[in-house]
């Protein structure tokens, strides 16, 4: 599935959208940025309810298909302008983790 | 690709929000000379974790990447308080990193593991008072 195709069917909050066309082919949920450096994948959605810069910097060096803000936790406007500046799709629903993980999969 | 290609950086110590953007240049640097991508994601992560390192105990450092044909050296040094115990500091779970660093989601204990994890070799000297120096090597 394409991040553009999982922001329909999930109505995801677009917060930067540039590559719509990726495809997603795996998922990791988590907060501590080590783990997520650890465990996720290259391809996978990531979904989390941290928001600071730090967020890029990791989905960029893990290179996720996109990450998707949970719970609508607050995203500072600099966040968005660093994901704008480093091309990270950033997207953002009011669902928790463990909704958005399991429409995810059902999709 | 015969002579070594060098990067330096400087790593400020006091901006917490800025830290890996050293990693995330030498992530697009290795990929405009053609570097494999997973071999790409092994160096800036294991670089990004050290970074981080140097910003949260020693306030900042330098951070050396040197690319040779077929292996990549990161070399970050700082001179900040040192590792007395660098087993209990390797120990997945295990930080001294301070709350505030615990909230931006940092201080899991699996920065030094992670770093030994993706590197096929991982040395760290210590002096306690002086500054640590950690040299990591991945061949592809």
């Amino acid at each position: 599935m394409t991040v553009a195709a999982l922001i329909e069917k999930l109505e995801l909050e677009v917060l930067n959208l540039e590559e719509g066309d990726r495809e997603i082919t795996g998922g990791y949920t988590g907060d501590l940025l080590s783990w997520v450096m650890g465990k996720a994948e290259s391809g996978d959605m990531w979904v989390t309810i941290m928001t600071n810069l730090n967020v890029v910097a990791v989905a960029s060096l893990v290179d996720v298909a996109c990450v998707v803000i949970a719970d609508k936790a607050e995203v500072a406007p600099e966040v968005i302008e660093k994901a704008k500046q480093q091309g990270i799709n950033l997207l953002r629903s009011d669902k928790s983790a463990y909704q958005l993980c399991n429409e995810q999969i059902l999709l | 690709m015969s002579e070594p290609i060098k990067f330096h950086f400087d790593v400020d110590g006091d901006n917490f929000s800025s830290a890996g953007e050293a990693s995330v240049q030498v992530k697009r640097m290795l990929r405009q000379i053609g570097i494999p991508a997973d071999v790409i994601r092994r160096v800036s992560v294991a670089m990004y974790e050290g970074e981080i390192n140097m910003v949260i105990h020693a306030d900042g450092g330098d951070a050396d990447v040197v690319v040779e044909p077929g292996k990549i050296i990161i070399i970050l040094a700082d001179r900040g308080p040192g590792i007395a115990d660098i087993e209990l500091a390797m120990t997945e779970g295990y930080s001294t990193a301070p709350e505030n660093v615990r909230s931006l989601g940092f201080g899991a204990g699996m920065g030094l593991p992670n770093m030994k994890r993706y590197t096929d070799d991982m040395h760290i000297e210590s002096v306690v008072g002086e500054g640590t120096t950690v040299t990591m090597t991945v061949l592809f």
